[in-house]
């Protein structure tokens, strides 16, 4: 059944942990889940849609060793004063520094995908 | 919610039949042959698929039978390219995967087709055009190609078109580079049919489709520091009707509309779309299953759809203080956030379609479980995209998850459902009962069954 208008779902407990109400307050699940998590990394940024986290979002794509990054990192570590590289500095730069282990194998070469190679299987509805 | 009145009988009263599948059998799958997007032309005669690997499969459906009029065609290959390489940004020493993100079609103008594919930093616009014909009889050429000595020709003839087997060709006929610091995630052609945005985590560029050098910005939601970052935009697509109208939705489950004609930057909304929280159900995991992973307007143009993580809301656009219809697609998951977001699974985007009369809406799952939502009769249906359902004219039968306490026969439990196996990408044929939906590298075509 399609849920009631307007709740937008967050929150409810949708007929679950019924074995909760009858010892305790019931806990939501959300929050039940949160607790397992905190549980687990107990020092877990507070705030999951912080900046840190969007900016891991907007870094994506395999990075590869770069030399330049890598002075500029062992620079940055004795000395704190840096430049700043403005407003626009790319958090990525020079704190990723991959190792040989890090490096994706080789991509394959190019070659024509599986949809159109191989042979599929098609039923045609009949009579 | 989900009782056995939810599934009983099918969540409308299309009988769902197995028709095709595509794709190897082989459980090893290749990374290349992940199918990133799937999209109908707009008569619904095509079908095209992008992949991981940068690669287009373009189906067509074949006539209708005459003899057989109660079978629809079946959908067979027409056309397949490598679309996008794998690129490298130098300055950053970063990959450009060549994933395609997104294909659109454009409205059929003449004898070619056209569609736009986007991987995370440049859309090509691509020529699909047919050759069933050939010159033959040149006066100076041989019919393989070579010239001919001049002095042996004696007579003149005119070379004429000669039939030949059906060839294919796709050419790219415009690239648009480097607009795009983000990674696109949405593409979407205006109603004008001169014009398209492409959308990045922080930024809407707007594009004419025969200009390449040039493009507009017309949002752009970067803070000056960077620090300050809160929200990125997560899709965006132009109104089906009103060529100045497009929508974006945002990773905190926002959606803004906005006008073109009110300013040549549209930081400002001219609607904000918002459904408001409970502040005491608040938690660690509200922000991220509240962002908004697909929008979709209506075909009329008066709804708009969006997908988060646990749902699906029809909005009406006249309203924006909260959606008008809410379905929720698996709210047992609601209870296993914390493993979902242990092996990033709560990440996944999901997208979602609506059915050509905006009456069905339909969106992915796990365990290879999709679902669709019957606006007017509120009834819902879950159904699996299997090999073991390849039976011909046999109605797929509806599943059902059990979130908790007594199993059914026949349910399955929310702990034996296979994380690894999501439908994210599903569509529908624009007039007719026929669905195509991609499992991780399989593509799946289902019809009604007709009689």
């Amino acid at each position: 059944m399609a849920a009631a208008l307007g709740t937008g779902g967050r929150g409810q407990e949708a007929g679950q942990e019924k074995q909760a109400m009858q010892h305790k307050d019931p806990i939501a699940p959300e929050r039940a889940e949160e607790l397992k998590l905190k549980a687990k990394y107990p020092n877990l940024a507070q705030k999951p849609g912080g900046s840190d986290f969007l900016m891991k979002r907007l870094q994506k794509g395999q990075k590869y060793f770069d030399s330049g990054d890598y002075n500029m990192a062992k620079a940055k570590m004795k000395n704190k004063q840096l430049p700043s590289a403005g407003p626009d500095k790319n958090l990525v730069t020079g704190d990723h520094i991959p190792t040989p282990q890090d490096l994706p194998q080789r991509k394959s070469s190019l070659v024509t995908s599986k949809l159109a190679g191989a042979r599929s299987t098609s039923i045609l509805i009949g009579p | 919610w989900g009782g056995a009145a939810g599934d009983s009988g099918g969540g409308n009263d299309i009988q769902w039949c197995f028709s095709q599948v595509k794709g190897a059998v082989d459980d090893d799958v290749a990374e290349a042959d992940i199918i990133s997007t799937v999209e109908f032309n707009h008569s619904g005669e095509l079908l095209a698929t992008g992949d991981k690997g940068g690669r287009v499969v373009i189906f067509q459906q074949e006539q209708e039978n005459k003899t057989q009029s109660h079978s629809r065609g079946e959908y067979n290959v027409y056309s397949t390219f490598q679309s996008h390489e794998p690129e490298f940004d130098y300055l950053k020493s970063l990959e450009i995967e060549e994933k395609i993100n997104k294909i659109r079609w454009l409205p059929q103008k003449n004898a070619a087709q056209f569609l736009l594919s986007t991987n995370d930093k440049t859309i090509k616009l691509w020529k699909i055009s047919e050759r069933d014909k050939r010159p033959e009889g040149y006066n100076l050429k041989e019919e393989d190609g070579r010239y001919r000595d001049p002095t042996t020709v004696t007579t003149l003839r005119v070379p004429v078109f000669r039939p030949m087997d059906l060839m294919v060709e796709a050419s790219p006929r415009r690239i648009f580079a480097n607009a795009h610091t983000y990674h696109i995630n949405s593409i979407s052609i205006n109603s004008d049919y001169e014009t398209y945005l492409s959308a990045d985590d922080l930024r809407i560029n707007l594009w004419h489709l025969e200009i390449t050098d040039r493009s507009f910005n017309i949002v752009d939601i970067k803070p000056a520091n960077m620090e300050e970052l809160t929200e990125v935009i997560t899709a965006a697509e132009f109104h089906p009707n009103s060529c100045n109208t497009f929508v974006y939705s945002s990773s905190k489950g926002t959606i803004r509309l906005c006008d073109m004609r009110a300013s040549a930057l549209c930081d400002r909304h001219s609607k904000l779309f918002e459904e408001p929280e409970d502040p005491s159900n608040r938690s660690f995991f509200s922000e991220i299953i509240s962002s908004i992973s697909d929008v979709k307007f209506s075909h009329s143009g008066r709804y708009m759809m969006t997908r988060d993580y646990l749902s699906v809301k029809i909005w009406d656009l006249n309203m924006e203080n909260r959606p008008v219809e809410t379905y929720q697609v698996h709210e047992y998951l609601r209870s296993k956030l914390c493993s979902l977001y242990e092996n990033d699974c709560i990440f996944d985007k999901f997208e979602c379609c609506w059915n050509g009369s905006d009456s069905i809406v339909m969106t992915g799952s796990y365990n290879n479980f999709f679902r669709m939502f019957d606006r007017n009769t509120k009834r819902d249906i879950t159904l699996e995209a299997s090999r073991e359902n390849n039976k011909p004219r046999t109605v797929l039968k509806p599943r059902k998850v059990c979130a908790s306490g007594k199993r059914k026969k026949d349910e399955i439990s929310v702990d034996s459902l296979d994380f690894n196996k999501k439908i994210l990408h599903t569509a529908w044929h624009p007039k007719e009962n026929i669905i195509a939906v991609a499992t991780t590298n399989n593509l799946y075509i289902f019809q009604d069954k007709m009689n």
